[in-house]
C-alpha cells in the first residue's frame, strides 16, 4: 500500500513484554473530523483555494450590498468603458455597470454550477452503486441506460426538455426559480454518467477486497457492506469528478443561456456575460476578461479543494 | 471418505461431496461455456477443539473449500453441517447468525482490512452487526479487551490499518475473528504473507488462542512444516480433491499418496549434511477447466499404472483414521 509508514515494531515482541512498550507507544487521541481537518491544512493551495471561494461566495451573497449599484441601469454615454473609479470592471454595451452584473450573475453560476454537482453526483452514485453491487441483469440494464444517455444528442434533446417544460415550471414557481430548477435539473441529468461509470468501477473492484469479504464473513448486511466498506473507499475519484462537475455545469449554464434557453437576457450570469461580450473583445476586452476570470478562478479554485479533500480524507496518505 | 474415520462421536462440522465449480464465461451475452472445477467432491470432518491442516499447491481449491463453509462463496453442490445444521440451508438472517460460529483469517492482512476504518471500528464492527453490546463503554471496553488478547493495546484503537506492521495487521484480524466468540476459525493461510520470525509468533498465538477460547480451527496452508506444527489431522489436496487425510504425526513419518510424498520429499532439512531422497513431479498442475480424467494425479505421477487414467480411485482407509484415495492401496 504506498504512503504506509514503518510501524513501530513494539507489538512484535512476545505477548507477555509487549503491553508496557505499546503502552509507551500511545498516539495522541484524535477525532475523524479533527484529523481531516489537520490534514486539509497541510494542503496550502487547497487551503488558499477554499478561502478564494469563500471570498467569492460571500462576494455574490453580500456584494450587492457594499456596491449598491442596479445590474440594468443603462446609460449610454458611459459604454464600453474600461475599469474607472466610477464602474470599477468598466461597463457593457449598454452602458451597464459590469461589479454589479457580475456581483449577481455570481450567485446564478455558482448556484447552477453546485446544484448541478449534486445532482449529477447523487444520481451517478446512486446509479453506478446499484450496478456494481448487483450482478447479472441488473448490472447489464444500468451500464445500457448510462450508454444510451452518453449516446443521446444532448443539445438538442435539452432544447425540447427546456421548451416542453419551461412554461409550466415557470408558472409554478416563479420565472427565475422556475429556471433555475429547470436548468439545474437538466444539466445535473445529463452529467451524472461519467460519476455513475466510476462508482461502478469502483465497485466492482472493491467488493472483491478481502476487507469487504472479511466483513460479510462477519454478517454483515448488503447496506452495510455498501455504505461501510464499499462506498467510503470509492469516494476519492468520486469527489474529483464532483468538482470537474462544477464546472462543466457552470460552463453548460452558459451555453444554454447563449442559446437563449437559460435565464431571460436581461439576468446576467457569468456565462451570459462572457457570451455577450465576444463581440466587442477587440474594443471592449475587460468585458470578457472579468467573466471569464471568475469562471476560471472559481474553478480553479473547486478542483483544488476537491484534491484536498481527497488527500485529507484519505487515512492511507501520509499528511 | 466416511467422517474420515474421527474418533470423535458427532463432529463439530462434517463436509460431505462438497462441489464448486466456477462458470467460465465467454462470448455473446457471456453465457457460461466451460468450468473451472476448483472443488471436485471433497468430504472430511473437523472434531472439536482440534485442528484440520488443508494443505496443497496454489489453485488446488483449498481456499475455496474455506470459503464454502463460510458460505462466502456459494458451493455448487454438497452437504456442509455445522454442529448439526445445514449451513447451505441458511438464508437471509440465519445466515448472518452463521458469522457468529464460524470465522475466518485472511491470508493477506494488507487487503484483509479497511483502510479508512479505525482499528477500534474494524474489530468491534461486528459486536455492532450483531448488537453484542448495549453501550458505547461496554463496546470500548470489548474492543481493548479483544485487542489484549491477540497482544495488542488500548492505544492501538484509534488508529488506521495503516499505520500498523504486517504481523500486527494479521492479530488486528484475528481479533476481528475473535469478537464473536466463533466456534470454528478457518485460517486461510493466515502467516503466508509473514515474515518467517513473525510467523512463529502468529502461529503460537493461534494456539494459545485455541487453548484459552476452545477454538476448532481448519488451518489452511500450502506449506506443510507450518501445518505439521499446528495441526491434529492433515488432509492434501491435489487439483479439488483430498487424496489423502492422516493423523498429522502419521502423514509425516509414513505418507500413502505418491502426491504426499512428492510434497514432503520437497520441504527442507535443517542440516546441510543430510541427504533425502527427492521425487520430482514432472510438469505442471493440469487446467482445472479440463481435469485429467480418473486420478487427477496420473499424468504426473511417477508409480502411475493403467487403471489410474479410467477411474478415480476411492477413498480407502488404509489405517484408523488414515485414509488414501490412490489405486496402489
Amino acid at each position: 500500500m504506498a504512503g504506509s509508514t514503518p510501524a513501530s515494531p513494539t507489538a512484535e515482541v512476545p505477548l507477555a513484554a509487549a503491553a508496557p512498550l505499546i503502552a509507551a507507544a500511545a498516539a495522541p487521541r484524535k477525532t475523524l473530523g479533527g484529523e481531516a481537518w489537520r490534514r486539509f491544512r497541510r494542503h496550502r493551495l487547497a487551503v488558499a483555494s477554499a478561502l478564494v471561494l469563500a471570498l467569492m461566495t460571500f462576494a455574490v451573497l453580500f456584494g450587492s450590498l457594499i456596491w449598491p449599484v442596479p445590474i440594468n441601469a443603462i446609460d449610454f454615454a458611459a459604454h464600453l468603458q474600461g475599469p474607472s473609479l466610477a464602474h470599477p470592471l468598466g461597463t457593457d454595451d449598454l452602458g451597464q455597470d459590469l461589479l454589479a452584473r457580475m456581483l449577481y450573475g455570481g450567485r446564478i453560476s455558482l448556484a447552477v454550477g453546485f446544484a448541478s454537482m449534486v445532482i449529477a453526483v447523487l444520481v451517478g452514485t446512486l446509479v453506478g452503486a446499484v450496478a456494481g453491487s448487483s450482478r447479472s441483469a441488473t448490472d447489464t440494464g444500468l451500464v445500457w441506460l448510462i450508454d444510451l444517455f452518453l449516446s443521446l444528442p444532448q443539445l438538442p434533446l435539452l432544447l425540447l426538455l427546456i421548451y416542453l417544460f419551461r412554461a409550466s415550471l415557470r408558472k409554478l414557481a416563479g420565472l427565475e426559480i422556475g429556471t433555475f430548477i429547470l436548468i439545474v435539473v437538466v444539466i445535473g441529468g445529463f452529467r451524472w454518467m461519467s460519476v455513475a461509470r466510476l462508482v461502478r468501477a469502483e465497485f466492482l473492484s472493491l467488493r472483491e477486497k478481502e476487507f469487504v469479504e472479511a466483513a460479510r464473513a462477519l454478517g454483515a448486511p448488503q447496506w452495510r457492506l455498501v455504505m461501510h466498506h464499499i462506498l467510503p473507499n470509492a469516494f476519492g475519484p468520486v469527489i474529483v469528478a464532483a468538482t470537474i462537475e462544477v464546472a462543466n455545469a457552470i460552463i453548460a449554464e452558459s451555453t444554454l443561456s447563449f442559446l437563449g434557453l437559460g435565464f431571460p437576457p436581461d439576468v446576467p450570469s457569468w456565462g451570459r456575460i462572457l457570451y455577450d461580450a465576444q463581440d466587442y473583445l477587440d474594443i471592449a476586452p475587460h468585458w470578457a476578461l472579468f467573466a471569464g476570470g471568475a469562471i476560471f478562478l472559481t474553478v480553479m479554485a473547486i478542483n483544488y479543494v476537491g484534491d484536498g479533500l481527497r488527500d485529507a480524507l484519505d487515512p492511507r496518505r501520509v499528511l | 471418505m466416511d467422517a474420515s474415520g474421527q474418533p470423535a462421536p458427532a463432529p463439530l462440522l462434517a463436509v460431505r461431496d462438497l462441489v464448486k465449480n466456477f462458470p467460465v464465461k465467454r462470448g455473446f451475452l457471456a453465457r457460461a461455456v466451460e468450468e473451472v472445477h476448483a472443488v471436485d467432491h471433497i468430504s472430511f470432518a473437523v472434531g472439536a477443539g482440534e485442528t484440520l491442516g488443508l494443505v496443497g499447491e496454489s489453485g488446488c481449491g483449498k481456499s475455496t473449500t474455506g470459503r464454502c463453509l463460510l458460505r462466502l462463496v456459494e458451493p455448487t453442490a454438497g452437504d456442509i453441517r455445522f454442529a448439526g445444521r445445514d449451513v447451505r440451508a441458511l438464508r437471509g438472517s440465519a445466515l448472518r447468525m452463521l458469522a457468529r460460529d464460524m470465522q475466518i483469517i485472511f491470508q493477506d492482512p494488507y487487503a484483509s482490512l479497511n483502510p479508512r476504518m479505525t482499528v477500534g471500528a474494524i474489530v468491534g464492527e461486528a459486536l455492532i452487526i450483531h448488537r453484542l453490546v448495549a453501550t458505547r463503554r461496554e463496546f470500548a471496553d470489548r474492543v481493548v479487551e479483544l485487542l489484549e488478547t491477540v497482544g495488542l493495546g488500548a492505544d492501538h484503537m484509534r488508529r488506521y490499518p495503516h499505520e500498523f506492521s504486517g504481523g500486527q495487521r494479521q492479530r488486528i484480524g484475528i481479533a476481528r475473528a475473535l469478537a464473536v466468540s466463533p466456534k470454528l476459525i478457518v485460517c486461510d493461510e493466515p502467516v503466508s504473507a509473514l515474515d518467517v520470525s513473525i510467523q512463529a509468533q502468529i502461529i503460537n498465538l493461534l494456539e494459545d488462542l485455541q487453548q484459552k477460547f476452545g477454538l476448532t480451527y481448519l488451518f489452511i496452508a500450502h506449506d506443510l512444516s507450518v501445518v505439521e506444527h499446528i495441526s491434529t489431522r492433515v488432509a492434501v489436496m491435489y487439483l479439488g480433491r483430498i487424496v489423502e487425510l492422516a493423523p498429522a504425526a502419521q502423514l509425516y513419518a509414513a505418507p500413502k499418496h505418491p502426491y504426499t510424498e512428492a510434497l514432503l520429499s520437497a520441504v527442507p532439512i535443517p542440516d546441510p549434511t543430510a541427504k533425502r531422497r527427492r521425487i520430482r513431479l514432472e510438469g505442471d498442475v493440469p487446467n482445472p477447466i479440463h481435469p485429467p480424467a480418473g486420478c487427477h494425479l496420473h499424468t504426473r505421477c511417477p508409480r502411475a499404472m493403467p487403471i489410474c487414467a479410467a477411474e478415480i480411485p476411492p477413498p480407502k482407509e488404509t489405517a484408523p483414521g488414515h485414509t488414501v484415495a490412490c489405486h496402489l492401496y
